[in-house]
Formats: structure tokens, sequence, C-alpha cells
């Protein structure tokens, strides 16, 4: 069958799933008690488990199935969690993600078995006291082949049939149509079977003998189900057993002298199902059978509700959000932008001939393009929530590695951003987090010494600040030794040793997102290569957001990142040079003022303007920007400058004329334009034209 | 085979630069374009004229007179913007006219040998030969790649 179509569905799916689960994993750390939780990661595994089944991963399936059979441990209390266990559960999550990963690129599962997963969830099992033997030989005796597994192949069939397994007394895990089938059956006095047939090992033709096998079993009664599939039969994608239920009037014994007379036929196993074991048929198989189907099962209800509770909730949740192509809304996007230039459009036309209807008509384009603008925003939203989530295990991970005992605590994680933000800032926040949970949270013995609590704290926040949304990192560490970081300036031979010590404590810490410094003498896996800080500054500023740091030496240090709600429309200064027009985001835009050519000075070869006190380097945009047509200085009464704030320095970049303020529509320059430093991009004024959004973050000194 | 079944044709659009006949494979060609408004972008190779808006899209635009260190030429009415599309990107090129489409065969293109020390051979594919005329037919994909891989 091809299964191509729905390969993004069970990408996009098997993700949420692994998402949850890694939540939920994390919780069940916390109190292994939780029997809530630990149904709601055994619902996961086995819908993991289905969907990689359906889609023909068998290796997938297998690893989940593997999972299950843990976590089924767990639930029935024979054995109880640990780290260790975790630990290992983590892994199989990694694995799984690393499965869809490569199902994601390559549209297949790939060839890692991941046999040491396997094996260590085997491990769990004996360890844990429980008779693996006894579990599997509750099932078939299609069990005394020993568990090792030489191919996929083998790895399906082994895995349907533990499926079987599983279940109590043997009977294979039935859905509620097919109880309901059989109960009907048993009502009106027929009998039900559950055939268990396994073939010959030197069997050639294994489809072929089944197919002899099911023209009998259909010529004396009807199947209901069978497992593996009858299509997975018939394409061989067994081993050398499968199992089949029927509805029949004849007895066991025909069934069992006619399968057996069918040549390479190693054994025949017909049990009867009677009405009590599909009226006492596992809870565990009804609550998650329920989930999956959704099919009210009013008998097992009174067992199900509380363990349903939790994800009712999500399922509710879930909604709620609707998933659209970033394609989609990107043309929806494009459409309101050509509105908001059509309306720029006009308001040109109203500067020329000036009538009330037009103005009229004018703000009732602006209220709609206002309107279509928020609501096309909001789609584009996504709570940081979708970063975030990742980070409580990242740090549980760390905290081990590094043998500290560190508690992330987030709060905000529904504050929204634009959705190319957060894919973007993913990376940014890993490094500081990283370098928190490294650098700045002391070793258990330290914080004994120094009678901080004994676990030491992260806090992950994000909150909504005008048109920005800020995201901060603290930690309870040590904080940013300057004394330290000055004397690395000068070892580093940086800046001569008398200009470091006038360095403000902020310049200092500015060193710190240069490229390859680091303070820490030790390198560790975890930070301390230098690599990091400088990219993380660069990414964020690439986003038109900035990064700051506070930091109090034996208190911690809080790195605060601002970034703005969106990127695609925004506020901009329109300003001439020459003939040309050029955009200014006016977030950046401190002031504007007309300077005296007496107030143009130069200190150290280069421009500088006095205001206010102030000394702030002058940039001549026309030089940067390469316009040959600029009026001279000595056409000029004074001087017309952009005071640009960066971080918390100032810049002024002179310009010929100023236009006026417009809300801009961010365009890309595409590939070939790509990497010009002064340009962020471009945009389309009402006339039609193009012009460039001057990129006030890297002219600024 | 396309051979056993006659030879395989493709259609060129034929424009001029400074007395040349040029060609260009028409399935490269999305549009043709009247000059416009070019907005000049600074710190870019002076062969790159600027960026025009293309219904909402920002082209990049190439005047492949300096490209082929050809005498520039003020835009007239003749004067064209063909809108070149190869993987995806986009590049308008400044032309004195577009002429015709004309059909080659595959095989009627000549390779062009270093005859000249032309700076246009690098994006040659072959020269094709309508009676007398003789059109250069460019290579596209060079073209274009080469501005996207440059640095």
């Amino acid at each position: 069958m091809d299964m191509n179509q729905y390969l993004d569905i069970f990408v996009e799916e098997s993700r949420e799933h692994l998402q949850s689960l890694n939540s939920s994993l994390l919780e069940l750390e916390k109190d292994p008690t939780d029997k809530g939780v630990l149904n709601e990661i055994f619902r996961v595994a086995h819908t993991l488990k289905g969907m990689s089944g359906t889609m023909g991963f068998t290796r997938m399936q297998r690893l989940t199935h593997h999972m299950e059979d843990v976590l089924d441990a767990l639930r029935n209390d024979r054995i109880s969690v640990n780290s260790d266990m975790v630990d290992i559960l983590f892994k199989c999550l990694d694995a799984l993600e690393n499965y869809v990963n490569t199902v994601l690129s390559t549209g297949d599962e790939g060839n890692e078995d991941n046999k040491a997963i396997v094996d260590a969830l085997a491990d769990i099992l004996k360890k844990g006291g429980l008779p693996v033997k006894a579990a599997k030989a509750s099932g078939k005796k299609a069990r005394n082949k020993p568990s090792e597994t030489k191919d996929s192949e083998d790895a399906v069939s082994q895995a349907v049939a533990e499926t079987a397994a599983t279940a109590e007394r043997g009977l294979v895990e039935l859905n509620q149509y097919d109880i309901n089938v059989i109960r009907k059956a048993l009502e009106v006095g027929m009998n039900v079977f559950q055939i268990h047939v396994e073939l010959d090992r030197g069997c050639l033709l294994k489809s072929a003998r089944a197919f002899i096998v099911f023209q009998i079993l259909e010529k004396n009664s009807e199947i209901i189900k069978s497992i593996p599939k009858v299509e997975d039969i018939e394409d061989e994608k067994f081993d050398f057993e499968f199992t089949v239920i029927v509805i029949t009037q004849n007895d066991k014994e025909l069934f069992e002298h006619e399968i057996n007379s069918v040549a390479e036929i190693a054994g025949v196993h017909i049990m009867s199902i009677t009405p009590e074991m599909i009226g006492m048929a596992p809870e565990e198989a009804k609550v998650t059978e329920e989930k999956d189907n959704d099919i009210p099962k009013p008998d097992a209800e009174s067992h199900t509700v509380q363990t349903a509770n939790e994800p009712h909730k999500k399922l509710q949740k879930a909604g709620k959000t609707v998933r659209v192509d970033i394609d989609r809304l990107d043309v929806l996007m494009n459409l309101v932008s050509e509105l908001i230039i059509i309306k720029n459009g006009l308001e040109n036309q109203i500067n020329a001939r000036n009538s009330s209807a037009w103005s009229e008509s004018i703000e009732y384009l602006e209220r709609v393009t206002t309107n279509l603008h928020d609501a096309v925003m909001k789609v584009r939203m996504v709570p940081v929530e979708a970063v975030f989530n990742r980070f409580p295990r990242m740090i549980r991970d760390i905290a081990r590695e590094l043998d500290k005992d560190i508690e992330l605590k987030m709060s905000g994680e529904e504050t929204e951003l634009d959705r190319t933000v957060i894919d973007e800032i993913g990376d940014p926040l890993i490094h500081i987090l990283r370098n928190s949970a490294d650098h700045g949270i002391e070793t258990r013995e330290e914080r004994k010494r120094l009678n901080k609590p004994p676990v030491g704290t992260i806090y992950l926040r994000a909150y909504q600040d005008g048109n920005n949304v800020v995201i901060e990192v603290e930690d309870d560490g040590k904080g940013i030794d300057i004394a330290k970081v000055r004397r690395k300036i000068v070892e580093k031979g940086l800046e001569a040793p008398d200009i470091v010590e006038s360095l403000s404590e902020k310049e200092v810490i500015d060193y710190l997102f240069r490229p390859n410094f680091s303070t820490k003498e030790q390198i560790t896996d975890i930070s301390g290569r230098g690599v990091g800080l400088d990219v993380v500054k660069t990414k964020i500023e690439a986003l038109g957001g900035s990064v700051e740091v506070e930091t109090r030496l034996g208190y911690g240090s809080k790195f605060i990142i601002r970034l703005p709600l969106t990127l695609a429309i925004i506020q901009a200064l329109l300003v001439k040079i020459g003939s040309e027009k050029y955009a200014l985001p006016l977030s950046s835009i401190r002031e504007i003022d007309n300077i005296k050519f007496s107030d143009v000075k130069m200190v150290r070869n280069r421009e500088v303007i006095m205001l206010r006190d102030m000394v702030i380097p002058l940039v001549r945009l026309n030089e940067v920007l390469e316009v040959k047509d600029a009026i001279p200085d000595d056409k000029k009464k004074y001087l017309t400058v952009v005071v640009v704030k960066k971080g918390d320095k100032l810049s002024a970049f002179s310009v010929d004329s100023l236009i006026g303020q417009q809300e801009i529509v961010i365009k890309s320059l595409g590939k070939i334009m790509q990497g010009i430093k002064c340009i962020a991009g471009a945009t389309i004024l009402g006339d039609g034209n193009v012009a460039l959004i001057v990129d006030s973050n890297s002219l600024a000194v | 085979m396309a051979k056993a079944l006659g030879k395989e044709h493709r259609q060129y659009v034929v424009f001029q630069i400074d007395q040349q006949e040029f060609g260009v494979d028409i399935h490269k060609v999305s549009i043709i374009e009247k000059y416009m408004n070019i907005t000049r972008v600074p710190t870019t190779p002076p062969y790159i004229k600027g960026v025009v808006n293309l219904r909402g899209e920002i082209i990049p635009v190439m005047d492949l007179r300096i490209k082929f260190g050809l005498p520039s030429k003020e835009p007239d009415d003749d004067t064209r913007i063909i809108m070149l599309k190869f993987n995806d990107v986009t590049l308008g090129v400044i032309v004195d006219s577009v002429a015709e489409v004309v059909d080659f065969a595959e095989d009627e293109l000549e390779s062009v040998t270093s005859i000249t020390n032309d700076r246009t051979l690098d994006y040659v594919v072959g020269i094709g030969r309508i009676g007398q005329r003789l059109i250069t037919v460019l290579n596209i994909e060079k073209l274009i790649t080469e501005l996207t891989e440059r640095e």
C-alpha cells in the first residue's frame, strides 16, 4: 500500500506524541507513584506503536513495543521507577525521535535497530524480578523461541505475537467491535475459537501455506480477526506463525484435524473463547482501546474515568489548534501586504486632491488592513512553549552529566511569538541555558559551603513587553566574575591593562559575546569551548532582537533577550538620501535632530556629533550606502541626523531629508542579494517602487 | 529515444544587446517586462543594477552590457527586462530589445571553441544560425548559480 501520503501526518503526530512523552517522563521521574502519568505514557507509547505499525516501520514498532512491556510492568507494580530506568526510557525517546527524523528525510525508518536500548529494556524487566518468560508464556507457546531477533521480519512477527502475548490468558487484543461480534456470536450459540497456527521452520512458501489454512478456515467458519493482518500474511510479512479468531458452528476437532492435514504445519493450538474471557478482557487493553477508538465503553467506565481524565483535557486543547501550512500563510500575508501597499498608494493620492470622501475610505481601508494584519499575525503566532518544552529534559540531562542538582522553573510559556522567530530562538536559548547550568550553578559541595540551597535553580521566563517579547534566563549560581573577565581580556591580548580597568562592567560583559572567549579553565562537553555566546548574539540580532546580561557575583546572572513580536510588518521612518529613499526601522530610532555643523567634531579620526552633552558617533549614510547624488554639506544649513540605539549605545545616521513614518512590509532581497551587510531587506512603496531597509543594527557603531 | 523520433527542437527567445543577437531557452523565461524603475542596492558588483518590484516580489536585475563588458546605454522604449528563472531564483536581465522566438534543433547549435577572448564566452551554450544571423545561446543556469554562490 502506498503510505507516502500519510508520511507528513505520521511525522507531525509522532512528534506531538514524543513531546508529550517527554514531559510525562519528566513528571514520572518527579513522582514515580503517579499512575495517571504512567497511564498517559503507556497510552502514548501504545499509540506510537500502532502508528508505526500501520506505516510499516517495524523497527520503531518493535522499540515501542518493548517500551510498552516495561511500562506495563511499571503500571502493574511489578517493577518500580528509578532514574536509571527513566534514562533508558529517555534513550528510547531519542531513538524514536531519530526514527521520525529519518522518516522525515528519507521516507523510511532506516536500519538502526537500537539493539542496546531494546536489551536495556529487557534487562529492566529481568532485574525488576519479573519473570520475563512467564509473561511471554502466558501468551502463546510460540514464546519458547529465544528472544533474539535476526532480521526485521522476525521482529515484526515477534512484536505482533507479543502484542498477543501481553494480553492475559493468551487472548489477542480485541477492539470493541471484535468484542461485540464475539458476544453476539456467543449469544446465538456459535463457537468462537482463537486458532494459533505455527508453520514448519523449513517452510518456503509461507504465504501459500497460510493461504491453504485460510481456505480451510473460510470453508468452515467466518474469520473475524487475523493477526498479522490477512494482507500482511499474503505479503509474507509474518514469521512462522499467525493467529486468527473465527466464528463457527463446527467444533474444535474439525479444525485441528483439517489444519493438521496441510503440509508443513508445525502445530495448531485452538482455544475456545468464552463469554467470561471477553467480559473480563484485561483492563489495560480496554483503556487503551477506548482512547484509540474513542468508543465509549459502559462496562469499563469505572476503571477508566480516572485515567481518561487527563488525556481528555489534552484532546480538547488539541482540537482548538489548527496546523497551517506556512506557505499558505505566506500567501495570505502577501495579500495583506498588497492591501497595505494600495493603502499607501491611496494616501499619496489624497495629498494631491483633497476630498473628505477619500479620507473616509482610506480610514476604512486602514481599519480593514489593520484588522487583517492582526488576524494573520495571530495565526502565525506560536506560544513559546513550543520551544520551552524541550528544556526540562535538557536541563535534567545536563544536571546528571555534571552531577549537579538543578531545577528549571519556567513561566510565561503561553507568551506568543511569530513562527519564524520561534524556529530560530531554540538554539540561542539552549546555549544560554547550558551556560547557566555549566558556568552558573555551582557543584553540590560548593553550594553547601556557600550556604546556598542545595538545588540550584534556573528560571526561564517569557513575557510580552510592548511590541517586544522578553525571554529571561536567570540562575542563582555564582554570577560572572568581572575581575576574572578583565584579566582574561588582558591575557588574550584583546586590550591593554589600563584600558581594561577603565571599561565599565557592561563593556566587560560584552567581551563574553565575542568569538573564542571563554573564562572557564576546564572545557566540558556542555560549554566552555568559547563558541556559543557570540553565536547567540549574532542569531538574536539577526532576528532583530538584543541580549543583555545582568550579574551579581555570588548571586547569579540573568540573560535578557528581547525579540520583536513579528518580523513581517514594521513601522519605519522613510528618509531621503540624494534621490534615493530608504526605510529605517522605527523601533531602533531614539530621536531625530537637526545638528549645526559646528557640533560635528572629529574624535580619534571619527566623526561624532555633540548632542546635549552626549558624544555620539556619526555614520554618514550616503557614504555607507554609496549614494552618489547626496546633497553635500555646504548646500545644507544643518545636518539632519537620526539617532538610533543598539543595546545601550547610540549612533547618529546622517540623512538628507525625512519623508515620514509608514507601516512597511518587509520583503526578502532573495538569494542573489543576500548577505549585503548594510541592508536588512526591502519594501514596496505606495508608488510601486522598491525602497531598501537600512540595517541599523549592523551600521551602528 | 529522441534521436530516433527526429531532432529535438527547442525554442529560444532572441534579444539584442549592442547589435549582437542572443538567445535564451524559453523555458527559463518567466516574463518579459518593459523597463521599470530600478532601485540601486549598495555594495553590489556594478553589473547588478539593483532590484525591481515584480508584482510584490523583489527581483534583482543585471545589466548584461556591463556583465559582458559592452558600452552602457540609456534605457529607451525598446529596452526590456527579461525575467529568467532557474532553481526558484528569478533574475531580471536588461536587454536592448526583444525580437522573436526561434526554433533550433539540439544539434544545430554549434559549439564555440575559443575563437575569441570574448567575456561572454563563459556563458555561451552554443551558436545558432538563421541564414546570415548568428545567435549566441546563453547559459542561464551558469549566470544564475554564479550569482547565488557568490559570497
